[in-house]
């Protein structure tokens, strides 16, 4: 937040949808925001909200088919991803822009040693030789934190543990220092004090080396302790826009407040849990208008309607909701004539 | 709350439990060494409160709930239920008394049989144990549905028509079936959406009014278990570090190992600081467990008896027990 | 590693018992007495019981067998009833032939299969998937048999670009080795496609995208060898079918290899000539197992940990 606000990663009206049998999922509907340099934003939501398409779609990793991309821009120092060639595409993939996933126990070639795809990624884009890159995927792995690094790269997979994969991962990601580093859910299948160690790991990295990071996560508290700035998605939309304290204290949209009561927290007593009624609505079929109006305690008549546009209503926070347009006054005078009539 | 608890009546009790499982290797295939799963542990639970058992994968927090339904066969030990020794009872005598322990799974998915209509799953539940005369057995699935909030309409589709949240619910409904006593919860809400898993915990605390159940609730989210717990206890490498009610765990807990689970665990609260114990490395491995203490690799406050003796568990105030030597 | 192998080589110790035993028995109850043969028409009575007892016939099955075992193990296999030379030299001028024959056709199998597998794995439902996969059904469908005599119609009798029939020099191997490795590429490539299509799905191909490598890079460093670990099973199986189909093959292309050296003698009740054949054959077979597992446990660590 210190940082000069300098814009490294715009994303612009982002579309990706898929087409299968069932008809068109439209994953991701329509999304924008920005990223500063060394900043950390928290892109939040649900199962189904489209916040781990929305990553992949950044790297145009989206499988094809049955995903595509079809419509918006992804600015990244100014230039369009979107319209580079997959050779460019694959200059940026693992050395300007990096990606960390979920499933340390997948995402990692069983049959290469930890070294051996660290130091792939530092041949492939720095040039260096074979003995050169294996230092330095070396000491990479000494600088995530594990212990005898020499030993450990030449190990494979099967033979670290979850939180051990994990920073094999991350040293991947980093080793020819991205400006952008993408974190999908990363400490979602670990123990809660290796999740805290990774955390703590990102943050140091990040501040070293300067990297912008976009943490996807289902877990706000992980988004209090870890982001500047919050983008909460619902159904293929971003409805909540703003900072990452700001968000726990002054939470605008229906859909942020209802998550937020809806967690039983480690720092209260409670004795009932405020839910959110029904489900998320199904990808194939959307509401017309918002798509949270058919769960939302406050939804009028123009919710079921349109859909609102994500809008500024302070400095540093966008909304996407009727309830903070000037027209949500003159709906509420509409329906009372409605019902008078 | 802890006060309340003390002239009720023990509904399980867990005395010395051991689960070991062989690990077989060597030229002959040999039982070579054993994963101490569950090394030594004893509580019980009150009737009518729910205890949670917390822990980190590998602590043991599962096999105990599997050992109680003896889905599988304890090594040693003792679990005394409503005055019966689960372990020694027979085959048939054991199936009856399932129907008073019922359990919950994280994934209500693989535990119906995607076959059945929903009424089918239901009503073989009260079938097996058969509780309900024939005839009467749908209004009762009725009223079942109706207690975990779906619509009679459920009762003729198949699990594959239900969300996540829908499921666990049918889940539920079918442990509710035969009016059980003791239902283990094993990470029932973790698969999850929070939105989804708060209608689900609000559902099991109005059940457990209604019907008086005991739960015993195994999870590794420390948000859920302060929730819903009355009482909760704390595992580490098949050990018991830690059991206290509700209140004084999450307020003052003593053991080092909880302090670092509480101060790992990222709290969306501007307000309260919190000091934060990162804990280094992994946690071992159970085939050959440290000596000692099993915490003393990875804890901050190590002295020199914690790597030769390993802590009892021992009450230090009223209704909190911990196995440190610090706190002794 | 080196204790599996170990214990791998013992465990084909009763295997390979097992095998000469059931042999042995077999070749016991076919109607038909080798000494009758042997003695030729209008043999007296005392002439067959003679030769009877001279290869040992007249005593118990039990002492029998055990002595056999026992030369066996010291490599003699006895002699051949109908040339009277050592079965185990008559078997060794046939095995390189056999070998040769065999090894022809795995090369055909696995380089065959596991091409035709990756190129229809990466075209997904491209016209080169779909031909690919129609030839590997017809492979797996037509009998070897019909398919050599086909091979020899077309391409020897019309064409005249292979020899008919016989052994000796590359260009005779060329049609055996299709007819023999035809069924076994078909599977192969069946499979590797399979394979194939469910390691481009996994997490780590993800990753290795996420890190800018080439697709070429992608699928023959990080999918091949992960996708190869289920194809070694199937090229493991598939030897044991070489090994009976060369009988076939030899058959039809009339080559002198083990396969006729031992139709020829059950036959002729050419009892230790069978028995040492089929003997060699298991040892064979067996060690192509071992092999297999070895390679397989090589490509697969992660089997270490159970």
């Amino acid at each position: 937040m210190k940082q000069v606000d300098e814009t490294i990663l715009e994303v612009k009206n982002l579309h990706t949808h898929f087409f299968t049998d069932e008809g068109t999922s439209k994953a991701v509907n329509g999304i924008s925001f920005t990223l500063n340099k060394g900043e950390t934003l928290g892109i939040v939501g649900e199962s189904g909200s489209g916040k781990s398409i929305t990553s992949l779609s950044l790297l145009r990793l989206i499988p094809s088919p049955p995903g595509k991309i079809t419509g918006g821009s992804i600015l990244f120092k100014g230039e369009d991803l979107l319209a580079k060639t997959e050779k460019q595409m694959r200059a940026i993939r693992g050395n300007e822009i990096s990606m960390i996933f979920q499933e340390p126990m997948t995402s990692l070639n069983p049959v290469y040693s930890a070294g051996e795809q660290i130091a792939e990624a530092i041949r492939l884009h720095q040039k260096l030789g074979k003995k050169e890159a294996w230092n330095k995927a070396v000491d990479m792995l000494r600088l995530v934190g594990i212990p005898s690094p020499e030993k450990r790269a030449k190990q494979e997979p099967h033979e670290l543990s979850g939180g051990m994969r994990q920073r094999v991962m991350i040293a991947m990601a980093l080793a020819c220092h991205p400006e952008v580093l993408i974190a999908d859910e990363p400490t979602t299948a670990l123990d809660v004090t290796i999740q805290a160690q990774i955390l703590e790991l990102i943050k140091t990295l990040q501040k070293d080396f300067g990297t912008a990071v976009i943490l996807i996560t289902h877990d706000l508290g992980v988004v209090y302790e870890t982001c500047d700035r919050v983008a909460v998605m619902y159904a293929g939309k971003m409805v909540e826009y703003t900072l990452a304290k700001e968000i726990f204290t002054n939470p605008k949209h229906p859909y942020t407040i209802g998550l937020l009561n809806s967690l039983p927290r480690l720092d209260l007593d409670q004795e009932e849990l405020t839910t959110i009624p029904g489900t998320v609505p199904s990808p194939y079929d959307m509401p017309k208008g918002c798509s949270f109006a058919p769960r939302c305690a406050h939804a009028r008549r123009i919710c079921e309607q349109a859909v609102p546009d994500l809008e500024s209503i302070g400095p540093d926070t966008k909304v996407s909701c009727w309830m903070y347009t000037p027209q949500w006054e003159k709906e509420y005078e509409a329906e009372k004539k409605v019902g008078v009539q | 709350m802890g006060a309340a608890v003390e002239g009720k009546k023990v509904l399980l009790k867990v005395d010395q439990l051991k689960q070991y499982f062989p690990i077989k290797g060597g030229f002959f295939g040999r039982t070579v060494n054993h994963v101490k799963a569950v090394d030594d542990i004893s509580f019980h639970i009150y009737q009518g409160e729910t205890l949670s058992i917390v822990g980190e994968s590998g602590c043991g927090k599962s096999t105990t709930g599997r050992a109680i339904l003896r889905l599988d066969e304890p090594t040693s030990g003792h679990i005394h239920f409503q005055g019966k020794d689960l372990l020694s009872l027979g085959r048939k005598e054991m199936r009856s008394t399932r129907k008073d322990l019922q359990v919950i799974f994280q994934d209500p998915f693989a535990s119906l049989n995607p076959r059945q209509t929903i009424g089918q799953i239901l009503g073989e539940a009260l079938a097996i144990q058969n509780v309900v005369p024939k005839g009467h057995r749908r209004s009762r699935i009725e009223e079942l549905l109706g207690h975990v909030g779906l619509r009679p309409e459920a009762l003729d589709r198949y699990p594959h028509e239900f969300s996540g949240g829908q499921r666990q619910r049918i889940g539920i409904a079918r442990a509710l079936a035969v009016d059980p006593k003791l239902i283990i919860c094993d990470e029932a809400v973790s698969a999850l959406d929070v939105s989804i898993q708060a209608q689900v915990l609000n559902l099991l605390k109005t059940l457990q009014r209604q019907f008086e159940l005991t739960f015993l609730f195994i999870s590794h989210d420390l948000g859920v278990v302060r929730h819903i717990s009355d009482r909760v206890m704390v595992m580490y490498l098949g050990k018991i570090v830690e059991i206290a009610d509700k209140k004084s765990i999450f307020e003052q807990p003593q053991h080092p190992y909880t302090r670092a689970l509480l101060s790992a665990i990222p709290v969306p609260n501007p307000v309260q600081e919190r000091e934060r114990i990162l804990l280094t490395g992994d946690v071992p491995s159970p085939i050959d467990p440290p000596g000692g203490c099993r915490f003393h690799t990875r804890c901050p406050f190590v002295m020199d008896i914690c790597k030769t003796k390993a802590p009892e568990l021992k009450r230090s105030t009223q209704n909190h027990q911990v196995a440190c030597h610090i706190v002794s | 590693m080196f204790v599996f192998i170990v214990r791998r080589i013992l465990q084909t110790i009763p295997v390979l018992l097992g095998v000469s035993l059931v042999v042995f028995l077999i070749m016991q109850m076919v109607p038909g007495d080798p000494a009758t043969l042997l003695a030729g028409e209008g043999a007296t009575k005392e002439t067959i019981e003679m030769i009877r007892h001279q290869l040992g016939l007249d005593r118990p099955i039990l002492y029998q067998y055990i002595d056999y075992v026992i030369h066996a193990v010291q490599g003699d296999f006895g002699e051949s009833l109908r040339s009277s030379r050592p079965v185990l030299d008559e078997i060794m001028v046939r095995l390189p032939v056999t070998l040769e024959l065999a090894l022809a056709s795995i090369f055909i199998t696995v380089v065959l299969g596991m091409v035709a597998g990756i190129i229809s794995a990466t075209k997904q439902y491209s016209a080169a998937d779909i031909s690919i996969m129609i030839v590997a059904l017809l492979g797996i469908s037509l009998p070897s048999f019909w398919l050599g005599l086909m091979l020899i119609y077309f391409f020897s009798v019309n064409l005249q670009w292979f020899p008919v029939s016989g052994w000796g020099t590359f260009r005779h191997m060329i049609l055996p080795a299709i007819t023999l490795g035809a069924g076994g590429a078909a599977i192969v490539a069946r499979m590797t496609r399979s394979s194939m299509l469910e390691v481009v799905r996994q997490d780590y191909i993800r990753t290795a995208k996420a890190k800018g490598l080439k697709e070429h890079v992608i699928i023959y460093k990080h999918g091949l060898k992960n996708a190869l670990i289920p194809v070694i099973t199937v090229v493991g199986l598939q030897f044991g079918a070489l090994l009976g189909g060369t009988v076939l093959t030899e058959s039809v292309f009339a080559i002198n290899g083990l396969g006729r050296l031992i139709v020829d003698a059950i036959r002729t009740r050419d009892l230790p000539m069978v028995q040492g054949g089929v003997l060699i054959a298991s040892v064979i077979f067996v060690f192509m197992n071992l092999a297999v597992d070895v390679l397989y446990r090589y490509f697969n660590k992660r089997i270490d940990l159970n």
